[in-house]
């Protein structure tokens, strides 16, 4: 007599994805393009209730005007602005190499987009805060 | 060398847990030879596939310290003496019992290419040296493949979709259409040409980095896409 054995099912949960234990720098790209995707639906529907207060009328425009010079939606802006830049360089990059470009060099290419996330995210925060003094 | 093997454990009907090993192997040792004295000198019920012993076979495929490898190949040396490596089974596999996996998916998914590439022998010259076919490089050697699915246990996109093809099935269908060699190339084209296949891959080159013998399934997935995006083109305007 034989009894059949049931493997266990390999974990299909969609929070592997961000189990970044024992990958490498790809993985980690996969997961700020997840993440950052995530984040820039989520801001366009905050942005999108802000702007109907203007739907109130002139008067709300005061109103509009002190929420979005507010530390908190300054601070908004420059993570929108990292996000923006990382989603769409890596997407640049994504596109680049599926097109059969730069293959051999997508690491190299993960680098430099990302120091020009780093760099041109500063300019703006440096940017925005300025204007705000 | 010192070194304790944190293992995982599962056998069915029970609940999965570690148990950890602490064995002594000669320094030149490589992590297959210390799962196997844990084996021999602590729990003979310790279940792991292995056969070779040289990274020729591909049957030991697991993981050490969360990282895809073939312990076979793997020396204890690069983890330390008195270091803890936690071996897990495989990921997207199911788990039969202990390290071992069900390769079934490894498999289905080889034939489904129709591979494998069956190489004609090179002629010898007297010198010794192969006489190789001109531009033999550039097509990435993907007769290295050992089918060990190290690929597709690190592929992120396996993970939520089991239907998915894999790196090495595309990496396979890529050496096939470069050289068809009599093969259905539209069959393999409509295949790949899917929602399980060349367009779920995300690029994270998990796979090119998982892979022990360079076989760069990713880089082939990348030069898949463009020649399919050529192929459809074509099609549309009735040149291919």
């Amino acid at each position: 007599m034989s009894a059949e054995v049931k493997p266990k099912p390999a974990d299909r949960s969609p929070g592997q994805w961000f189990d970044v234990r024992g990958r490498r720098v790809g993985l980690w790209a996969y997961v700020v393009m997840r993440l950052s995707a995530a984040g820039l639906v989520l801001y366009l529907f905050l942005h999108l209730g802000i702007l109907s207060q203007l739907a109130q009328g002139p008067a709300a425009w005061d109103g509009f005007v002190a929420i979005a010079k507010s530390p908190v939606i300054l601070v908004l802006d420059v993570v929108l602005i990292v996000g923006m830049l990382a989603h769409g360089l890596n997407g640049l990059r994504l596109t680049l190499i599926g097109l059969g470009i730069g293959i051999p060099r997508h690491k190299t290419m993960l680098w430099v987009f990302l120091a020009l996330t780093v760099l041109l995210s500063a300019l703006s925060a440096l940017a925005i805060f300025a204007e705000t003094k | 060398m010192k070194l304790n093997l944190k293992i995982y454990r599962y056998k069915p009907g029970s609940e999965p847990h570690y148990d950890t090993f602490a064995v002594e192997v000669p320094e030149e040792a490589n992590v297959l030879d210390a799962i196997e004295r844990a084996w021999d000198d602590h729990d003979r019920t310790i279940m792991f596939r292995h056969a070779c012993h040289h990274a020729s076979c591909g049957s030991c495929g697991l993981r050490v310290n969360d990282v895809e490898k073939l312990p076979c190949v793997t020396p204890v040396s690069d983890y330390g003496d008195g270091a803890t490596l936690k071996i897990d089974p495989m990921r997207n596999f199911p788990v039969i019992t202990d390290l071992a996996v069900d390769a079934t998916p490894i498999y289905q998914r080889m034939q489904l290419i129709g591979m494998p590439i069956i190489r004609q022998a090179e002629t010898i010259r007297s010198d010794g040296q192969m006489i190789l076919p001109d531009g033999i490089e550039r097509f990435g050697r993907f007769e290295n493949c050992l089918e060990c699915g190290l690929c597709l246990s690190a592929c992120p996109v396996m993970t939520t979709d089991p239907h998915f093809l894999g790196p090495m099935t595309l990496a396979a269908a890529e050496r096939v259409l470069q050289e068809p060699r009599g093969a259905d190339t539209e069959r393999i084209y409509q295949l790949i040409d899917d929602e399980h296949g060349l367009w779920r891959c995300h690029s994270s080159f998990e796979c090119t980095e998982a892979c022990p013998y360079e076989v760069d399934p990713g880089a082939a997935i990348m030069r898949l896409k463009r020649k399919v995006f050529v192929h459809k083109v074509k099609k549309l305007f009735g040149m291919a």
